[in-house]
């Protein structure tokens, strides 16, 4: 049983939903060939974001990856704003400049997804180091992927923010593969959170497909930081549904790089589910109650795509403003 | 007024700016013993927290300065070396130049970037490459490069104020360097060029430690009866353009001298510019005078042959000299 309160588990799972149901039409629309750019969909992770961003006050920061759509999302950002900017338009989060790899919200601490892996771990550290020197009871979170546990930005800011005793969170969502990689070829240990002992933080390992269970290991990861006790590294195992990108087909050339018993429990470990079962066995909600959150999400989220697409393109003369501050 | 060094003068910038803003940190591996002085005894009077000694982790440390300017604090990030700036690429190149505009304008970067730059002292090419064109050639970061101990002060305190990513570089040469520097804290704008000679005949645009060494040359044309203009630009990017320009369509003649790698340094972009938008006002083809295209060695006769020498300069003034174009 989970010691979640039935408020804080019909939040998360609207998290959850709400990136699920935003990342599906995401999908859609790149098929049908609407939307500019690439994009990296979240689904299969949905657990970590809505888990830990759960834990998460307005105020607190977080950083992001390329895969970057669930992060925004589960840290409270307008679907409307965000399909916008991967569509391109006046009225995205970044007015067009940033797409779906750059999206930000500074009003709510999403200090930006990052298109360069490991990119973001030196920020969220920074921001860490801004909140102790304010004195605030601030967090910051920095979301990456198991290939950024291999950069060095990962290792000097766990040693940085360890040494100075940051507020921060290091979340590794532990997807399996480094674009077309498995991790079990590109590193020789099994779990990243060994690393943390490296830096002398907690390291944890959590199910990553379990929300509820991200939620526990980042409250209590979350309140270190706030009480001043320093950063703890937390790796979230979890699957990616689809692939590294959208459209990989086209550069994969029929090679198949996903390991099939890998793949079938990506199906079977699905976190929108994993959660629906066990608000409904641990009775913390009906499932006249998920239904409603899952009818309201698919139409905020087709609501969103209707604004993205009616939205204004740019006035190209905007392509020099937001320069020198 | 009182002589001082670059080095007094860069620590009186920074205490300046560490007293009238509470924002305004100080960051870098051994800031507190300051390997060139700059930031030495500082952490006495502010604090371990205001002036924070760090891990040698560039990266992470020019990231976290990124982080923190991004959400209320005024980072001045000592990276020491201007090739240790290499280490930190990703951060200043894909994060710091980009953020603001790639965020549609949501957040501004307050961040400093420090470093020494350039050769003169023998320390072999990993501590004597020039990097500014590196940096020149990323949009939205501004590149400092002063000469003077009166310019270091009031330059790093006007980088300190400004809401943009900032790199500042001192020549390696300039620390122990005298010069007249006020007690009080003073700005000079960034962009603004310092005309050091006024001359007619030629223009010479030049920055950082080169500006002595023109200056040099100026006198010794001076005695064959040439006058030159000799620009200081001060800041590298944005640059006084108009100032330039202006000196050209007064003499005619155009030198750019510059201690950087030739291929796409920063001569490259005066001469491009000049001969772009004053080619009427030319006389003789522009010349460039910059490094040797090769790494800096050390020996202090290769070192020396490296840079733009004061014959490769007065060479370039009067094949300028004596060129006239159709």
């Amino acid at each position: 049983m989970s010691d979640v309160n039935p408020d804080v588990a019909l939040d998360i799972y609207r998290r959850v939903l709400n990136i699920r149901r935003f990342e599906e039409e995401v999908g859609r629309l790149f098929t049908e060939g609407e939307l500019p750019g690439v994009v990296h969909l979240y689904i299969g992770e949905e657990a970590v974001a809505a888990g830990v961003c759960a834990a998460l006050r307005t105020d607190d920061y977080v950083t992001s990856t390329h895969r970057g759509h669930g992060h925004v999302m589960a840290k409270g950002g307008d679907p409307k704003r965000m399909m916008a900017e991967i569509f391109g338009k006046e009225t995205g989060y970044c007015r067009g400049k940033g797409g779906s790899q750059h999206i930000a919200d500074f009003s709510i601490g999403m200090l930006g997804a990052c298109g360069i892996v490991g990119g973001g771990i030196p920020i969220a550290t920074g921001a860490g180091l801004s909140i102790k020197l304010r004195k605030t009871d601030q967090v910051s979170v920095c979301f990456f992927g198991d290939g950024a546990a291999n950069e060095g930005s990962f290792h000097e800011s766990l040693n940085l923010a360890s040494t100075m005793a940051l507020p921060v969170i290091f979340v590794c969502e532990h997807n399996q593969y480094g674009e077309f990689t498995p991790a079990q070829d590109t590193m020789n240990i099994e779990d990243i959170a060994l690393r943390a002992d490296g830096y002398g933080m907690p390291g944890h390992k959590v199910d990553g497909n379990d929300a509820l269970e991200v939620y526990t290991v980042a409250s209590q990861a979350v309140a270190r930081a706030r009480d001043g006790e320093g950063p703890t590294l937390i790796e979230a195992k979890t699957h990616r549904r689809g692939g590294h990108a959208e459209g990989e087909e086209a550069f994969l050339a029929g090679q198949r790089y996903r390991l099939p018993e890998e793949e079938q429990l990506a199906r079977e470990r699905d976190p929108l589910r994993i959660l629906h079962e066990r608000i409904l066995l641990e009775g913390l909600a009906d499932g006249h109650a998920l239904e409603s959150i899952d009818q309201d999400s698919t139409l905020q989220m087709a609501e969103a795509v209707t604004f993205a697409r009616e939205s204004p393109w740019p006035d190209p003369e905007t392509v020099l403003e937001d320069t020198w501050a | 007024m009182p002589r001082k060094t670059s080095v007094d003068a860069m620590r009186e910038a920074l205490r300046a700016e560490l007293q009238r803003d509470e924002r305004v940190v100080v960051i870098g591996e051994d800031v507190k013993v300051g390997v060139f002085g700059g930031t030495r005894w500082l952490h006495r009077e502010f604090g371990d927290e205001r002036v924070i000694n760090t891990p040698i982790s560039e990266l992470a440390v020019a990231g976290a300065g990124v982080g923190a300017a991004a959400t209320g604090i005024r980072p001045v990030i000592d990276l020491m070396f201007g090739t240790f700036l290499y280490l930190a690429f990703d951060q200043i190149a894909n994060q710091a130049g980009a953020m603001r505009y790639m965020f549609g304008g949501q957040t501004k970067l307050p961040l400093v970037l420090m470093t020494v730059s350039g050769s003169g002292i023998s320390a072999g090419h990993h501590h004597s490459q020039p990097v500014h064109p590196m940096f020149m050639n990323m949009p939205l970061i501004k590149v400092v490069l002063p000469s003077t101990p009166y310019d270091v002060k009031g330059l790093l305190i006007s980088a300190i104020r400004d809401d943009n990513p900032v790199l500042f570089l001192s020549p390696i040469t300039l620390g122990s360097q005298r010069g007249e520097v006020p007690d009080e804290a003073y700005t000079i704008p960034l962009a603004e060029a310092a005309i050091r000679r006024e001359g007619g005949d030629v223009t010479i645009c030049t920055a950082g430690a080169m500006t002595l060494r023109c200056l040099e040359v100026a006198r010794t044309m001076a005695r064959e009866g040439i006058e030159c203009e000799v620009i200081d630009l001060r800041t590298l990017k944005p640059w006084d353009e108009a100032c330039v320009l202006r000196s050209v369509r007064k003499t005619g003649r155009f030198v750019a001298v510059d201690e950087s790698f030739p291929v796409c340094g920063a001569a490259s972009e005066w001469a491009a510019t000049v001969a772009e938008k004053a080619f009427p006002h030319l006389r003789a083809p522009v010349q460039r005078v910059s490094n040797l295209d090769v790494p800096l060695p050390y020996s202090p006769v290769l070192e020396k042959a490296a840079v733009p020498t004061t014959e490769r300069i007065l060479d370039a003034l009067r094949r300028c000299m004596q060129a006239e174009s159709a």
